[in-house]
């Protein structure tokens, strides 16, 4: 049974470290060597790269990819909580609507990520039909600042935001809604003392989904936004491409790796002192 | 004086049944009151809609005089004790206690909280979450948690059904007794007979979405005014159209005298429940019967030829029916 066991797990024992311990090794020893003129790496072994993400610069990138991450999410949250609630309480056409909600995967996030340049460019839908309405005299400048890469950012990962929210928010017992209403609570008091406590686990989850993956966002950025609105994944991005310098690269993106583990391992620990 | 709680022509609909069809009734200011019927009745659907979780489709509602049919579940002064409790899991036994003082801007809410712990006994536990309480913990939990807020009306809907038989005994003397305490006017929703029975001032039974009877416990049980009101209180033997408990009929060896009805019978089985026998027999009309015997009596052999007999005046008689 157990021998039996450890066959099925074989395969993604094997898959996870060729694809992801060997290749995190090999980023690991890249980040402690040179660059090569052509790209590459070259000897000896340095600590430099990591001295240099010290530099304003990148610190400022970095912050300013927690923020937007910070804000998508958020924003996903204010967005998705409704959303969810409402899909959790359509009755038969729940399985409807959660496959509305998933229908943007059936396209190429990329092909998805230009419609939104064609809708939001000084000459694409909305400043059309908002000049030809007359409500504007020129365009808006919708594209290439950061409110166009929050918008992508949101548009890209509110799925992952509902679909924990909606399987949290469709397990909790209507009885104890009733119950809220029966000792005197007001419908959004019943969401603020209720709900959104039952929904927690959800919130949790749906944040981790959507935060860690806008934190690395580069095409969003690179497509919608402007070079005043660079993240850090397009700072890991131009190392590997138009800069050359991969083991820079590398120092960013295990930098970047360390710090969400660390938030994620000291929230994890929170929450588990506040469960027990 | 004016009832603390009226229903007028209470209705409600759904679609292929009725699930309450025009009740009318009315509850004196401190009652332990009891709706009894089988499940699918309508008793929890009337509790529903006097908690407001239920919209009727006519008929009014007068809470110490006032219509509140129109008012809002939060916005009603009556409280529901949920058949499965329907506690914050959440939230620790005093939170969910204190749940409904918080919105009542109650100033001394960890008073009344305390009061009302040591009311149910669950002093000791208030820091527990209900996933960490027995049975019968999260039951005085959820009773707490009303009664807190003294409402007018407390609504409990089989609230002993999800104990097993020894607590349900138990927490039935101590509802009874913490009726009479905290003075509050209880409608208590039940199936079982021997617990509507033993609690209540009045009982309404109710069958098929409407009321059958509405009395004190041994008036519906003496005098039943229908069929099924006799059925579902107590055992019943049903000889030529006259309604007999097993306990007021009698069987002897030798015929009986004085203002009795006598039927000649066999004897089928004898059954010994430690305080009585129960006396299977079959009438020569083929009716079979149940006799309650005192253990003192003779005792009885199946085969056996005897007189089964009661007196007329032991009969149940149904002035309403037609059957």
């Amino acid at each position: 049974m157990t021998r039996l066991r450890l066959y099925f797990l074989t395969p993604a024992a094997l898959s996870l470290t060729l694809l992801f311990l060997a290749p995190l090794a090999i980023v690991l020893v890249y980040s402690l060597m040179n660059r090569g003129v052509w790209g590459g790496v070259e000897l000896p072994y340095t600590v430099e790269n990591y001295r240099r993400l010290l530099d304003p610069i990148y610190l400022g990138i970095l912050l300013r990819s927690f923020l937007m991450a910070g804000a998508a999410t958020l924003a996903c949250l204010l967005l998705g909580f409704p959303l969810a609630l409402f899909i959790a309480r359509a009755g038969k056409r729940q399985s409807l609507y959660l496959h509305l909600v998933i229908v943007p995967f059936w396209t190429s996030f990329l092909v998805r990520t230009y419609a939104w340049m064609f809708l939001l460019r000084d000459t694409g839908l909305v400043n059309t039909a908002l000049l030809a309405l007359g409500f504007i005299r020129e365009p808006l400048p919708l594209l290439y600042n950061s409110f166009a890469v929050l918008v992508g950012l949101v548009y890209g990962y509110l799925p992952f935001m509902v679909l924990p929210l909606y399987a949290t928010l469709a397990k909790i017992d209507r009885s104890l809604l009733e119950a809220a209403a029966d000792l005197g609570a007001r419908p959004w008091q019943s969401l603020r003392r209720v709900i959104v406590p039952l929904a927690a686990p959800g919130i949790r989850a749906g944040a981790v989904l959507v935060f860690i993956p806008c934190l690395g966002a580069y095409l969003t950025p690179d497509l919608l936004g402007g070079s005043k609105t660079i993240m850090i994944g397009n700072v890991i991005q131009n190392q590997f491409t138009s800069s050359r310098d991969w083991p820079f690269g590398s120092a960013v993106s295990l930098a970047v790796m360390a710090v969400v583990m660390a938030l994620l391992l000291g929230w994890l620990r929170r929450e588990k002192e506040r469960l027990l | 004086m004016v009832p603390v709680l009226e229903l007028r022509g209470l209705s409600k609909r759904y679609p292929g049944h009725t699930a309450v069809d025009g009740i009318s009734l009315s509850i004196p200011r401190g009652a332990f009151y009891s709706l009894l019927g089988p499940s699918g009745c309508g008793k929890t659907t009337t509790l529903r809609l006097i908690a407001g979780l239920e919209a009727p489709d006519s008929g009014e509602i007068y809470l110490n005089g006032e219509s509140i049919s129109h008012l809002r579940p939060y916005e009603r002064n009556v409280n529901t004790v949920f058949q499965n409790y329907a506690l914050f899991p959440h939230l620790t036994v005093e939170g969910n206690i204190g749940f409904g003082l918080r919105h009542k801007r109650s100033d001394d809410i960890g008073r009344r909280v305390r009061e009302t712990l040591q009311l149910v006994q669950l002093e000791g536990k208030e820091n527990r979450y209900p996933s960490e309480l027995s049975g019968g913990e999260r039951q005085r939990a959820a009773l707490a948690r009303s009664l807190v807020l003294e409402p007018a009306v407390l609504l409990l809907d089989e609230p002993l059904a999800a104990l097993d038989q020894k607590l349900r005994k138990q927490m039935r003397a101590e509802l009874k007794s913490l009726q009479r305490r905290v003075d509050i006017t209880f409608l208590f929703v039940t199936h079982d007979q021997e617990e509507a029975l033993s609690l209540s001032d009045c009982i309404a039974v109710m069958n098929q979405g409407r009321i059958e009877q509405i009395g004190a416990p041994q008036e519906v049980y003496l005098r039943p005014r229908t069929r099924f009101v006799a059925g579902f209180l107590g055992a019943v033997n049903w000889i030529n159209g006259a309604g007999v408990r097993p306990e007021t009929t009698h069987i002897s060896r030798v015929i009986p005298e004085g203002d009795v009805r006598v039927c000649p019978a066999t004897v089928e089985s004898s059954v010994f429940l430690g305080n009585c026998f129960h006396v299977e027999a079959r009438l020569a009309t083929g009716i079979p019967v149940i006799a309650e015997v005192p253990r003192h009596d003779d005792t009885y052999e199946s085969g056996e030829s005897v007189h089964v007999w009661w007196r007329t005046s032991d009969e149940l008689t149904f002035e309403h029916e037609s059957e």
